[in-house]
């Protein structure tokens, strides 16, 4: 029931927006369908509502967004540079890397972040056992603690404060 | 003031995006180049979106284009994730000098 709540919410902020400047007609559309898709796919949003209570994972949030531009930045300016010397300097492979965090959602984001910060790209997560493999434009270091500690460990510790 | 800095920002992911199709033809091996191009033209379409939303202010089309970032920066990671993925499965081989492979020996001590 929460989750469809939730969910309802956020598809009515979401139409709100795509239908802007609002008006009354829009108003009761969006009511309308926003409702009907909650009740359809509701009970599969959000699986532990309780998450959401807490504001102090709001704030780690924000506090992890400047970090997440500010990587996703450093990437870009070492793929340009990778790419834009005559030499193209790489040295890939695909490494494996251990992780503590369990939650879908905590999941998702630490393999859609080391996706966009420099040089790596997940391939593939065991879930049960906490690995992810991780391809490396650049291998620095082949074993799994380093590569560990160089990868996941600046998003890791917010992470796991936002969604465990 | 708000027009420079749309145009700065378009002009910025512009460039970043040039450099994301240049990775596409020069570097070697598929997953050499969806990094390339996952990452910059993400950050790219991303900046040259946010500068139109600069330019436009809060119309109808400037709060869209907020909408588009949103997704994209959603969307885009997990398709390249699930691309390399895929090619690993279906036996797409790494590029010769690359270093190592720890995905293909979990996959061998498995079976």
């Amino acid at each position: 029931m929460k989750s469809r709540v939730i969910l309802f919410f956020l598809a009515f902020l979401v139409w709100m927006g795509l239908t802007w400047p609002p008006d009354w007609q829009h108003f009761a559309i969006g009511i309308l369908v926003a409702s009907f898709v909650s009740f359809m796919t509701g009970d599969m949003f959000v699986q532990r509502p309780h998450v959401l209570k807490n504001p102090k994972r709001y704030l780690w949030f924000l506090y992890y967004l400047p970090i997440f531009i500010w990587e996703c930045f450093k990437a870009n300016i070492d793929v340009a540079w990778r790419v834009g010397h005559p030499d193209v300097p790489i040295n890939p492979g695909i490494v494996k890397v251990k992780t503590i965090l369990t939650s879908d959602t905590g999941l998702t984001f630490l393999a859609n972040s080391i996706t966009l910060t420099p040089g790596t790209l997940s391939v593939d997560i065991n879930q049960e056992k906490g690995f992810l493999y991780v391809h490396w434009i650049n291998v620095k270091d082949k074993d799994i603690e380093r590569a560990t500690r160089l990868i996941v460990h600046r998003f890791e510790k917010i992470l796991s404060r936002i969604f465990e | 003031m708000n027009n420079i800095m749309g145009m700065i920002f378009i002009v910025v992911g512009l460039v970043f995006d040039f450099f994301g199709c240049l990775g596409l033809v020069r570097l070697p091996d598929v997953y050499n180049r969806l990094q390339a191009s996952t990452k910059c033209v993400t950050f790219g379409t991303c900046s040259i979106l946010f500068g139109a939303f600069l330019m436009l202010g809060i119309t109808a089309a400037g709060i869209k284009t907020l909408f588009c970032i949103i997704f994209l920066v959603l969307t885009a990671p997990v398709s390249a994730h699930a691309l390399a993925r895929g090619a690993h499965i279906s036996g797409v081989k790494l590029w010769k000098k690359s270093v190592v492979d720890r995905y293909k020996e979990d996959k061998r001590s498995n079976q």
